[in-house]
């Protein structure tokens, strides 16, 4: 009775292993490894999510709108920067920069803006709960945009009123609204903000708002493109011949990834992202202020005004389960960041959240060799990878770069 | 002679300890889960007060996706537990950290049914929800096992 079992669950193995792999190379993937692999392939990413707290997150108008906000370096204190100064389209809407440097030297490393649709929280540290929440914190920063919420009122209803009525309805007055206000701003802006009546309050916030609300709709088009992974992958779940789709060597890079790396623990799912916050032990940057990454980002995301909870946003309180059940800042979250995608990793150094590691290379030594966290705890363990494991893992990281618009089949 | 016991007992117990360590490392090295790991959705409390079963709103469950479950509370012979208080917490033990959630009853449905709400796993492997349930027999705890 026993044998005729083994017999026949081996004989259900087989047939579902051949429906995956190919006669003319031993494969040497196992049922949990093929389940894992497939996993992370882009035909496994849903379709975008709703963003029900920006009511024209899919509208093009809304998009068109956005783009020519995301370029407009009006939109600064210097006149200089926008939203495209270090979110370059033609670089993964990255800068190359170990930090961003906006009309000032920022803290944080830029991040790219493909399938961040798909992410719950924004930023490095999640401080923001979505795209066109995130698109406001720029604008009103000393060291990006380094302008305020009335100045940008004032700019759409100067340049940009017909789309924005269009879009939003009627333009709300900004009668007797100062050129520089914001709760955020210091001297004469925060002077300025104090004064102001609800009304007028409530219209440049609603203008404010909306502005994040469009960008968020461009950003909702920048979406991550296929790799060769991705091709591999497709082969793979058809059961097709996968010979020469990646090399060897990327092949072992993947079966580490999936296996003795650990690298799914936090880069899983088809946009190698977890979106949740770890501490990786990435040293802190000398002469930089304290960053302790997810655990003050809680506080500030639910007393933030322009969540998906708050006035501003479209939803619904039911739409805001991310929000509402958010695991709480513990020890655990001091210097937790978000692990970014790592669609097209390796054409963009410097790495880590203020660029700390300049290679690839230095990054999967990081891991290999867990040093202790500079505060908070580490997750981290030794992998004791040896130098063959760590160029593998290096190799298929490389297979993750989108490919070229005019080599896509 | 004792010293020499006492010594070699040290010895032994470094040994065990040792090895002991080391075999944790591996586990959380090659992340297998328990062979016999119980499955069920459905099992009495641990002091044997209730029977909990569970209902994920998600099923298959995939990693990262924020969901709803059903939480079933009754009596040891059948009888639906209404009013009961159910905390829910959660983690992955080979990993040693928690729910990226923080899961809450939003709705007695009625029945000895409770609905859940902020169910989300950010991995794949072994995750535990631990359900703390407080009703007219008292507290109790019940834990289930998934893998993803």
């Amino acid at each position: 009775m026993r044998t005729s079992t083994v017999i026949v669950s081996a004989l259900v193995v087989g047939s579902a292993a051949s429906a995956y792999w190919t006669p003319t190379k031993p494969q040497p993937w196992s049922e949990e490894e093929t389940r894992l692999v497939l996993s992370l392939g882009l035909a496994s990413l849903p379709p975008l999510p709703a963003d029900p707290s920006n009511a024209v997150a899919d509208d093009p108008d809304a998009a068109a709108l956005g783009k020519a906000l995301f370029f407009d370096t009006r939109l600064s204190a210097n006149g200089k920067v926008s939203c495209g100064t270090c979110h370059l389209p033609e670089r993964q809407f990255q800068d190359d920069l170990p930090r961003a440097k906006g009309v000032g030297d920022t803290a944080r490393r830029t991040m790219p803006i493909a399938g961040t649709s798909y992410s719950p929280w924004l930023f490095w540290d999640g401080r923001k709960d979505s795209q066109w929440s995130q698109a406001l914190g720029p604008l009103e920063s000393a060291v990006e945009h380094g302008t305020d919420r009335a100045h940008i009122a004032h700019l759409i209803e100067a340049h940009y009123a017909e789309q924005y009525v269009a879009l939003f309805g009627p333009f709300p007055t900004l009668d007797r609204v100062p050129d520089h206000a914001s709760p955020n701003g210091l001297g004469a802006a925060l002077d300025n903000w104090l004064v102001l009546d609800e009304a007028q309050t409530e219209a440049v916030n609603r203008v404010f708002a909306n502005v994040g609300k469009a960008i968020a709709a461009y950003e909702r088009t920048v979406t991550p493109q296929p790799s060769r992974f991705d091709a591999y992958v497709d082969h793979l779940a058809a059961g097709e011949d996968t010979s020469g789709l990646l090399s060897d060597q990327e092949e072992d890079g993947l079966r580490l990834f999936v296996g003795k790396g650990e690298c799914t623990k936090c880069h899983n799912g088809p946009l190698l992202t977890d979106n949740f916050f770890h501490n990786t032990g990435v040293a802190a940057v000398p002469g930089l202020p304290d960053d302790v990454g997810r655990s003050v980002a809680v506080d500030q995301v639910l007393a933030d005004p322009f969540n998906c909870l708050g006035p501003y946003s479209d939803a619904e309180p039911g739409d805001c389960a991310e929000l509402k059940y958010l695991g709480k800042a513990g020890h655990e979250m001091i210097r937790a960041y978000k692990p970014p995608s790592l669609r097209g990793v390796a054409g963009r150094p410097p790495y880590m959240h203020a660029g700390q590691i300049a290679t690839l290379g230095e990054v999967l030594v990081h891991y290999n060799t867990a040093p202790d966290a500079p505060d908070g705890h580490s997750e981290l363990a030794p992998l004791n990878l040896n130098s063959t494991e760590l160029a593998a893992l290096e190799a298929f990281l490389g297979a993750l770069d989108p490919i070229a618009k005019e080599d896509q089949p | 002679m004792s010293n020499l016991i006492t010594r070699r007992r040290l010895f032994w117990s470094v040994t065990v300890v040792l090895l002991a360590v080391g075999g944790i490392a591996a586990a959380k090295m090659m992340q297998p889960p328990p062979a016999d790991l119980d499955l069920s959705l459905g099992k009495p409390t641990d002091q044997g007060l209730y029977t909990a079963s569970v209902e994920p709103g998600l099923s298959p469950i995939t990693v990262g996706t924020m969901h709803g479950w059903v939480v079933q509370i009754s009596t040891r012979d059948g009888k639906p537990v209404d009013h009961a208080r159910i905390a829910i917490d959660g983690g992955m033990p080979q990993h040693g950290h928690g729910l990226p959630t923080e899961p809450e009853v939003s709705a007695d449905l009625g029945d000895g049914r409770y609905q859940v709400e902020g169910m989300k796993f950010n991995m794949p492997g072994w995750w535990v929800v631990n359900l703390l349930v407080d009703g007219p027999a008292g507290p109790d705890t019940v834990t289930f096992n998934l893998v993803l």
